[in-house]
Parts: structure tokens; C-alpha cells; sequence
């Protein structure tokens, strides 16, 4: 087994140039997993962790954006800029695993795994951020909505390195809420973000872990924008919330399987967003 | 495998919190575990399991296997020299399958080659034909005359029935339950793990394991390799964790066989997820009960059916039973009682010991049963148990008498006393709700709901075992060496043994021999035992140094050794003026004496379980603060108080990690630990989806220590190992109900059991 161990961005692509097929690793998190349970066998590994320019922030105040680097790690977004502007992806970033975990895990990683349970990856379907990807010889950004192309599948191309995502600063309430059995480092059971756009009066919701990729509800969002303002606080009726809850429930599309049962995962995300949307006029 | 030298001057003599001599190592990642074994010119060793749960072996083809460049030996059941089975009880266990599989996992071949992945590749290369049967995976199916055998030996395992007093007695008060407990793991951290070493001439071996009794393994791995006991030779690797799952032998036979057959030194090792198949499990159950009592609420009657799903092979399936049965009663008193109890073979993980061994589910649903009584009597939970509870000298269900100190209205009382927890306050830190970093829960989500748990578990081995512990000590120039085979697993004899000798001689310096089969037995570090037994074989064996060394110093200075006493570090002349330090008196002698401590003889159980079948009884109460999300079924326990029946305090901090360590193991039993099986394979065999608690989980543990010195026990203190984890999960279960108003018969408790 090959390990090149590039310490630019330019080496990396170049690396990535020479072997497309070389297996890239951020933190770890999810290879060292893969590797240990002899689900893959890389023969040639691009180590990304030296990397610098894959561990930017960027924030873009003009056009109200944050691009955040590939490789940073989780434990960096859970305080500080990112944090104060987009509250949810610090509260996904918590969620993750544990100090060690998050002291190496990446959105790249999550990404590039692209598992539907991932935590920050319902953050950037409700935020609809970009994925912006370079080769040696081009860059493309993609939506994250068709970048996620299905379970552990996504849209990269061979040779091509996930450089950072692109977050627009929302003006308006936003939070994450994950479910799982126990009370830190679980794999989510069912997640949900909810983002509120007070300025354009719109709602996004994403959730985790109820379908074959990360669920974004539209058809809840725009029905409810039609329902109540959403440019400005509202109390929201009981009733309302209810069938709110219901709808988004009715979008999931979950599974059985020995962490949980379709029926109880279909009924979480149809609390959290009750309560996540609950929060978001009472906040 | 190293010895340890112990110097101290704060005295750390029996009653103070000595530290263990191996915590730091351990914390910092410098204690050698028997994974990190390793010898020159090893060779690995790996196993080859089966995918289904029953199944005919119709051919194994080694051919392709065998090409395979560093590869050096590939082994069957046909190699097997010996006897072709083991185990612990009864020897029903195949060393490799030889005509069936019958459990997912189960070893049909191993391989010795130059490095684990050689070995990875040979055991793909292994063609095992298979005829695939329908497993057999309902324990109560299983227990069908007319469900056909799985085993030669039958389906049942062992049926024990209690029958005693009125049988037709009908209580003003009737209630009833059935109750399920899932299917635990241990869990250790430290994977099972050996070296092998053969003799030149391969007529012998030597091993270094992880193990809970040298002995044991012993005697079971020479007769598999048809070699006399003193040819196999074990010393204890560094063991990280047991609570049961090293009871029964796992690697052991393989290892030898494997190093026996290329002559060289065989390391194997496993990964977490071949440590599920590898070791038995806590047996899942199905308990019905039903209690007969006074409108006041004294009980009269229990009948009860218990189910224990034992798995493919017997382990220790037939005392895990007789646990059950006989401590369904729990703690209280009973006159009349109609009990009948299985085991049984399954086509499921093979199931054996575990902390609390067959008690814990027991517990279970006679604690739920007593929360139930207590409503359709209209008493408290602490009130029914304390009208209920029994003390030494009553008789129990199985005509024994309790003859331990029986402190049990103290334990509820004095639990009770513990100040509950401050109420949940709506600025509370996020972290401290419930749901935890998943942010699902604001406190006008959660319900607050508070539960009891009281138990009695049983100490040493029942039933006529003789499981006796010897020691040996050396007294020298000052200098205290102690010899026994009692293994470490964490519960810290290690700790214990020096400071038994620091008391009884007065020395100060304590070394610790290896631990080996080089002297006799001390039994199994399990049933809650080593303290009593092992410490009464160290306290044994320093008495009579002690005697020894009196009776040279009462020859050398003419006076009456009996006039002699230790006070600190010197022997000091009762009645007179006489004093001289240990390490004067016994410098240029050498006194070395080996003492073994057996307990009381037990009986058998007899048909209607009649008998004096244990040795002596230990009991805790718990009660559990809880807070629920009830409409995401999620939990958080807050707060465990505890008032635990010890005998004596040994070592306060010692005693304390006992408690709270256990405590976190009845509480991942309670809502989150449990082997899922579907139709006899493992869903989750890994700690991404087998769920342990983690600090967030982890309550705050308020304990009491009952002191009240045990006369049977040698130092008085009682084993205090299991307790904690035992009624601490009817506990937590009944602070679920108690805030929801559900019934929840089953353990672990799930979201989805809350929710709906
Ligand atoms: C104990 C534990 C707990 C965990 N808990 C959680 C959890 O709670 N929530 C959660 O979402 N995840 C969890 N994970 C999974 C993992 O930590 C995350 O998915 C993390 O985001 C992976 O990031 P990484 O940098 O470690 O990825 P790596 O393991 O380095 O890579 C993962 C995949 O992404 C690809 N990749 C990485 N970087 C790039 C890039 N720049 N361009 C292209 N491809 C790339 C790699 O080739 C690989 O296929 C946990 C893992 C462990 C071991």
C-alpha cells in the first residue's frame, strides 16, 4: 500500500491527477472503519490531513455566505464564527461521535461517505449549500441536493478532490436535533434541521437517517409558507403544528433495521420538527 | 507476568482506599494487556466460523487454503488429540464442529500463518459445503417434546422445579406478569487474547491468557490436548475486563493445538466483532410470575415459570438456572412457592456467565411484581418491600435458612434517606436533558419519574461446588511475598492482597508473584468470590507466617509467642515492654507457608429444589431517578442512591468503582444494551450499534455502605462485586414507568416501548 502525503492543495490534485482511483482520507473516521472491517482494501491512500487550504473558513459578508474547507474538523465548528452564523451546523457538529472524533471528522468525510444518517449533511440540505469540487485541470460546484445521489453514493468523479462547501448566512432561526439511544457518540436514529428564512418567509426542513439519502420535505415547506408568515414570529395553533408534524412525517421514508423501527423513526421526525419549528418562533 | 514490588509509607493497610498498583499504567496506556503479547518467531493464529446458525457440515476442502504462501498449518476437529469437546459444566462444546454447526460463529478450523492477513485470506480460501438447516431460535419451542433436538444431549438443558408449602393457596391479593430481558454482553475492552509457547520436544506448552480461572482452563485445554495438567502451564495476560465472558475458554484449545503443530509460538488475538461470537452472553429470559398476598400486602405465595434461552451449548446454563429459581423470591420472605424453571439449548449465541448470573433477570420481574403488588395494595414501593423484607433466619423458598447477615429493611431505609436530586430546572445546561448533544428535548418535554430495586444475590459457587482459593505467603528481611492464581480482571485483588498483608504482618513491602498455575487453584475471579475466598486464603496464609514469626521471635527473646501482637509495623509484647519492628524480627529468616480456604459445604438442589444450595447471601437496594422524554421514548438517568450490604469497607474507593461500575452495567441492561438476533445472527456486533453508556449516560451514584461484618466471611466483608448491577435495572425500568404509566414487561427498554 502507497500513502502520499501532500502538503498543498496543488499536490493533492496533481496526486489525484496521476491516480484517479487512489482512495482519499480526511480523518478517518469512516476509512479506518471501512478498512478494519475488510470493506475496502485501498491499495493506494492520498492522505488530505496536511492540507491546509482544505481547512478554511472563509465567511463572504457581501453576497452573506460561509465556505468552510473540506477537511476541517468538527470540534471547530461547534464554537466561534461559524457557530454564531450557522447555529445548526455547530449543533450537528456536537452531535458527531465524541472529542476524539470530532477532533478529526470532516464534512468532506461526511460527504464523501455520504451515509443518510451523516449529521451534517441534513444541515446542508435545509441551508442548500454548494459542494465545490477540483480536479487538476477543473472545478465544478454542484448542489448538495444532487451531489447526494443515494445510500453511500454521491456525486464525485474519479481524480476529483472535494475542496469546501458553500453556506448562505440565513437571517432567521435555525437548529438540529438528532435522535439516537443514548445521550452522546450514537449513530443517528432520525434527525432533523429546520431552517427559517425570515427574510424570503420560507421554511426548509431536512431530515437524517429516514431514507436512502438525506430527505428535504418541500412539499411540508411550501405548504406551510402558504399556511402562516413566516417573515415574522407567529404562534403557530396547535392544530397547525399537528398536522405540520404529520406532513413532515409523511415525507420520511424510512426503514426497520436493528437500531430502530420505520414506525418509531417516522414518529421521531415528526416530533422533532413540531418542536424544532415550536422553537424557532419562541426563540 | 511481571512481578510488582509495592512500597508504601501511608500504610496502606486493609479499610484505606490504597490505590491499585496498575491504575496508572492502565490510564496512561503502559499496562501490557494479553493482546500485546508477543513472542520471537511467533506465528498468528485465526478461526474460522460458521455463517449460519445450524447447519450440516458436509465438506471442508483445506486444499486452496493451503497454497497459500505463509501459511503454516491449518487445523480441524480431526486434529483435535483429545477429548473433542469442553466445558465448563458439562462438555458439550465442540472444539471445531464436526458434523453440525449450530450457532452463528461457532470455529470449524484455525489457521497458524506468518501474519493476520495470511490468515484473513487463508480462512476465505477455506470451502466449507453446507447443508443449512432451519435453526431452532424460540427457547420455549425448544422445550417441545416435539421439537426435534438440536444437540445429541436433547433441548433441555436443565429443568429445576421449587415446590414447597401450600400449592393451592389463593392470595386476597393476586398479581401477575411475564417479563423478558434481551440478550447482554460484557463488553470487556480488553479482547480475548493468548500466547502460546511450545515446549521443544512438544510434549508440553506454556500460554499466556486472559482468562478468569487458570485452573479451569487448565484442566479443560490438557484434556483436549491429551496431555497430562502439569504439561500445560498458564500464566495470566494482562485481562481487561471479564464480568463473566471469561469464564468458559474461547481461543485457548486453538491456540495450543495451533503452536503444538508448528512448534512455534502462536499469538492470537481478537477483533471486537469475533469477540461476540467468541464468548457466551447473558442469558435472555422469559419469566412469568405470579404472587399470592395479604390485602396488606404480605406476600404468601409465588408461582413462576422461567425461561433462560441458553444458546447452542450448555456454558454454565445449569447454575445460571438454579440462580434464577431460586432467587425469584428476591429478598422477601415466602412460605409457599411452586417455581419450575429451564435452560435450554437454542440455535442462538451460546449464553453463560455473566455479573449477577441468572439472578439479574430474576430480579427483573420480581421487582416489577412488587411495584404491581404495591398498587393493588395501595402501599408505597418502599412500604411493600419493607413490610416484605426478610432477615437472617428465615427460611427461603428452597428450605434454606438465611444464615448471612441479612440487612435488607436497612438497605431500603437507608436509600430511602438519600435526598433525591434538585427538579430539573428550566435554564438547565442542554447537555443535562434528556436526548443529550442530540438537542431533542427541553425540559417541558420531560416527566420526572423515581423507581425501587432491592435485591439478594448469592456469593461463592452453590450446589456441592468446592471452589476453594490457596495462597502462599514468604516473609523475609521485611519483605512479604505473596503467591496465588488468582486472576485480576479489573475487580482489584491486585490491590487487596498486599493490603491484607500489610494488616495481618505489619510489613510494609509487599511483592506480588507471578500469576501462574504454579501453585493450587483459587478459583474463578467471578460469583463475587475472590474477596472472600482468595483473601481468605492471603489472610489465612499470613496468619500462619505471622504465628511463625512469633514463635521464632518468642524463642530468641524467651517470651510467650502468644503474648505477641502486630501494632503497625512492629510485634509488640501485650503485657510487657517488648518491641521490635517486623523487618528486624524476621531479617536472615525465611518463613513460607501456603494456606487453602474453603467454604461451608453446599447441597444439591433435589427434585421439588430442596436444599442448602448456597453458601451465603449478599443484598443492596437501589432507587433510580429518572427523567423521560415520553414522547420520544427517550431516557436519562439522573441520579442511582444505593444502601449496599458489603460486611466491611476493604477499600473504600475500590468499593465504591464495584458500585458505580456495576450500576452502569445494570443501567445499559435497563435502556440500552442488548444483541439483537434475527433468526439466530447477530444484528450488531460492534460498539457502532451494540450500545454502551457514556459519561452522558452515566448517573450520579449517591452510596451508602451497610457495615455490618459478616462472621462466616474471613476478613468479614462480603463479595460485593454483582449487587450493584442487579436490582439497579428493575430500578431504573420502574422510574420509566413511573413516569410514563407504562407497563414495559421487557428490558432493555426502547423508544419505541415508551412512545407507543
Ligand atoms: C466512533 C465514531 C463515531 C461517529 N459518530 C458519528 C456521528 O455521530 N455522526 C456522523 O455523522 N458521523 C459519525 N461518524 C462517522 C464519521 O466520523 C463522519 O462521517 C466524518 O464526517 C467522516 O469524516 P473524515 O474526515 O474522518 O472522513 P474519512 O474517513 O477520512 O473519509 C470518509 C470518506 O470520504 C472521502 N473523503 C474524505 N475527504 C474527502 C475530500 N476532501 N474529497 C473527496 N472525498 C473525501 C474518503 O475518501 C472516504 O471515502 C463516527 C465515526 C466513528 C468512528
Amino acid at each position: 500500500m502507497s500513502v502520499l502525503v501532500p502538503r498543498t492543495l496543488q499536490d493533492a490534485l496533481q496526486a489525484t491527477a496521476a491516480n484517479p482511483s487512489a482512495q482519499l482520507i480526511q480523518g478517518g473516521t469512516d476509512l479506518m472503519v471501512e478498512i478494519n472491517f475488510n470493506h475496502r482494501k485501498p491499495t493506494d491512500v492520498i492522505a488530505l490531513r496536511r492540507v491546509d487550504e482544505l481547512k478554511s473558513i472563509q465567511i463572504d459578508t457581501e453576497k452573506s455566505q460561509i465556505t468552510i474547507g473540506a477537511g476541517l474538523p468538527y470540534q471547530q465548528m461547534e464554537h466561534g464564527e461559524i457557530a454564531r452564523r450557522l447555529p445548526a451546523l455547530a449543533q450537528a457538529a456536537r452531535t458527531v461521535g465524541s472529542p476524539q472524533i470530532r477532533s478529526a471528522g470532516s464534512i468532506g468525510g461526511n460527504l464523501g461517505t455520504c451515509s443518510p444518517a451523516g449529521d451534517a449533511l441534513p444541515v446542508l440540505s435545509a441551508l442548500d449549500a454548494t459542494v465545490n469540487l477540483q480536479s487538476a485541470d477543473a472545478s465544478r460546484s454542484v448542489s448538495v441536493h444532487d451531489f447526494m445521489v443515494g445510500v453511500k453514493r454521491n456525486a464525485r468523479l474519479p481524480g476529483e478532490i472535494i475542496v469546501s462547501t458553500t453556506l448562505p448566512i440565513v437571517s432567521g432561526w435555525q437548529g438540529y436535533a438528532k435522535v439516537g439511544v443514548r445521550n452522546a457518540m450514537v449513530i443517528s436514529v432520525a434527525s432533523c434541521c429546520l431552517v427559517v428564512d425570515r427574510i424570503n418567509g420560507t421554511i426548509a426542513v431536512a431530515l437524517g437517517a429516514v431514507g436512502p439519502t438525506i430527505i428535504r420535505c418541500r412539499e411540508t415547506e411550501s405548504w406551510l409558507a402558504s399556511q402562516v408568515d413566516l417573515k415574522t414570529k407567529t404562534t403557530i395553533s396547535p392544530n397547525l403544528l399537528q398536522e405540520f408534524g404529520t406532513r413532515i412525517a409523511n415525507e420520511s421514508k424510512p426503514i426497520d433495521d436493528h437500531r430502530s423501527t420505520a414506525a418509531y423513526r417516522r414518529h421521531a421526525v415528526c416530533v422533532l420538527a413540531r418542536r424544532l419549528l415550536t422553537r424557532a418562533n419562541s426563540q | 507476568m511481571s512481578s510488582a514490588i509495592q512500597t508504601s509509607t501511608r500504610r496502606d493497610v486493609l479499610g484505606t482506599s490504597a490505590l491499585r498498583p496498575d491504575g496508572a499504567a492502565k490510564v496512561q496506556g503502559r499496562f501490557e494487556f494479553s493482546s500485546d503479547l508477543h513472542a520471537e518467531n511467533m506465528l498468528w493464529g485465526a478461526t474460522l466460523r460458521s455463517p449460519h446458525p445450524y447447519a450440516r457440515i458436509i465438506n471442508i476442502d483445506l486444499s486452496a487454503a493451503y497454497k497459500i504462501t505463509g501459511v503454516e498449518a491449518i487445523i480441524t476437529a480431526d486434529d483435535v488429540p483429545g477429548k473433542k469437546t469442553y466445558g465448563l459444566i458439562s462438555s458439550d462444546q465442540p472444539v471445531f464442529a464436526q458434523d453440525f454447526v449450530r450457532y452463528v460463529g461457532e470455529p470449524i478450523a484455525a489457521v497458524a500463518a506468518d501474519h493476520p492477513e495470511t490468515c484473513r485470506r487463508a480462512l476465505a480460501a477455506i470451502k466449507v459445503e453446507y447443508e443449512v438447516l432451519t435453526p431452532l431460535t424460540d427457547a420455549e419451542l425448544a422445550i417441545q417434546p416435539t421439537t426435534p433436538p438440536i444437540h445429541p444431549d436433547g433441548n433441555v438443558i436443565r429443568r429445576q422445579q421449587i415446590i414447597t408449602g401450600d400449592q393451592n393457596l389463593q392470595g386476597e391479593i393476586v398479581v401477575e406478569g411475564t417479563y423478558e430481558i434481551g440478550m447482554q454482553d460484557q463488553a470487556f475492552l480488553g479482547l480475548e487474547a493468548a500466547l502460546a509457547i511450545p515446549d521443544s520436544g512438544g510434549k508440553g506448552i506454556e500460554m499466556f491468557v486472559a482468562t478468569q480461572w487458570l485452573h479451569e482452563d487448565q484442566k479443560q485445554i490438557a484434556a483436549c490436548l491429551d496431555l497430562p495438567n502439569e504439561k500445560v502451564r498458564l500464566t495470566l495476560g494482562g485481562v481487561g475486563g471479564a464480568f463473566g465472558a471469561r469464564e468458559d475458554i474461547s481461543l485457548q484449545v486453538h491456540c495450543a493445538l495451533l503452536a503444538l503443530r508448528t512448534s512455534r509460538p502462536i499469538k492470537m488475538q481478537y477483533s471486537r466483532e469475533e469477540s461476540f461470537y467468541g464468548h457466551v452472553h447473558r442469558h435472555p429470559a422469559k419469566i412469568f410470575i405470579r404472587h399470592h398476598a395479604t390485602r396488606t400486602g404480605e406476600i404468601q405465595r409465588i408461582e413462576a415459570k422461567l425461561v433462560f434461552d441458553g444458546g447452542a451449548y450448555a456454558s454454565t446454563s445449569s447454575a445460571v438456572l438454579i440462580n434464577g429459581v431460586t432467587h425469584i423470591q428476591g429478598p422477601y420472605r415466602c412460605l409457599n412457592a411452586t417455581v419450575d424453571g429451564y435452560a435450554v439449548r437454542t440455535n442462538n449465541p451460546p449464553c453463560g456467565a455473566m455479573r449477577g448470573f441468572g439472578v439479574v433477570q430474576a430480579c427483573y420481574a420480581h421487582e416489577s411484581q412488587m411495584d404491581k403488588l404495591a398498587v393493588a395494595c395501595g402501599l408505597s414501593p418502599v412500604e411493600i418491600r419493607l413490610r416484605n423484607a426478610m432477615v437472617t433466619g428465615d427460611k427461603l423458598i428452597t428450605g434454606q435458612v438465611v444464615e448471612s447477615v441479612a440487612p435488607v429493611a436497612r438497605c431500603i431505609r437507608e436509600t430511602d434517606a438519600i435526598a433525591l436530586p434538585a427538579p430539573l430546572t428550566k435554564t438547565a445546561h442542554p447537555l443535562e436533558l434528556v436526548g443529550g448533544s442530540g438537542l431533542t428535548s427541553l425540559p417541558q418535554n420531560i416527566v420526572r419519574g423515581v423507581g425501587w430495586g432491592v435485591s439478594i444475590k448469592n456469593l461463592m459457587y452453590s450446589e456441592t461446588f468446592d471452589d476453594f482459593a490457596t495462597a502462599r505467603c514468604q516473609l523475609k528481611d521485611g519483605v512479604a511475598t505473596l503467591k496465588y492464581a488468582t486472576v485480576e480482571v479489573g475487580q482489584g485483588f491486585v490491590v487487596l492482597a498486599p493490603q491484607i498483608a500489610r494488616s495481618v504482618l505489619g510489613v510494609d513491602e509487599v511483592v506480588l508473584d507471578t500469576v501462574d498455575t504454579g501453585i493450587g487453584s483459587a478459583g474463578s475471579t467471578s460469583a463475587s468470590r475472590q474477596t472472600w475466598m482468595s483473601g481468605g486464603a492471603v489472610d489465612g496464609a499470613c496468619r500462619l507466617v505471622r504465628q511463625r514469626l512469633f514463635e521464632h521471635v518468642g524463642k530468641k527473646y524467651n517470651i510467650d509467642p502468644l503474648r505477641l501482637v502486630i501494632e503497625d509495623t512492629d510485634i509488640v509484647d501485650m503485657i510487657g515492654d517488648f518491641r521490635i519492628s517486623v523487618v528486624e524480627a524476621s531479617t536472615g529468616v525465611l518463613i513460607d507457608e501456603t494456606f487453602e480456604h474453603h467454604h461451608r459445604p453446599t447441597e444439591e438442589l433435589d427434585e421439588k429444589g430442596q436444599g442448602n444450595c448456597h453458601v451465603a447471601f449478599a443484598f443492596v437496594a437501589h432507587r433510580a431517578v429518572v427523567d423521560v422524554d415520553v414522547e420520544l421514548g427517550l431516557v436519562k438517568v439522573i441520579q442511582i442512591a444505593t444502601a449496599q450490604d458489603v460486611g466491611r469497607v476493604l477499600n473504600p474507593i475500590a468499593a465504591l468503582g464495584q458500585i458505580e461500575g456495576g450500576i452502569a452495567q445494570g443501567l445499559g441492561l435497563a435502556v440500552m444494551e442488548e444483541i439483537v438476533l434475527d433468526k439466530g445472527k447477530m444484528r450488531n456486533p460492534s460498539f457502532t450499534d451494540y450500545l454502551l453508556p457514556t459519561a452522558l449516560d452515566a448517573p450520579s451514584v449517591v452510596a451508602v455502605m451497610i457495615e455490618e461484618p459478616e462472621p462466616q466471611a474471613p476478613l468479614g466483608a462480603k463479595g460485593i462485586g454483582e449487587p450493584p448491577c442487579i436490582s439497579v435495572t428493575p430500578a431504573i425500568a420502574a422510574a420509566i414507568r413511573n413516569a410514563t404509566g407504562k407497563e414495559l414487561p421487557r428490558v432493555p427498554v426502547r423508544p419505541q416501548d415508551i412512545c407507543f
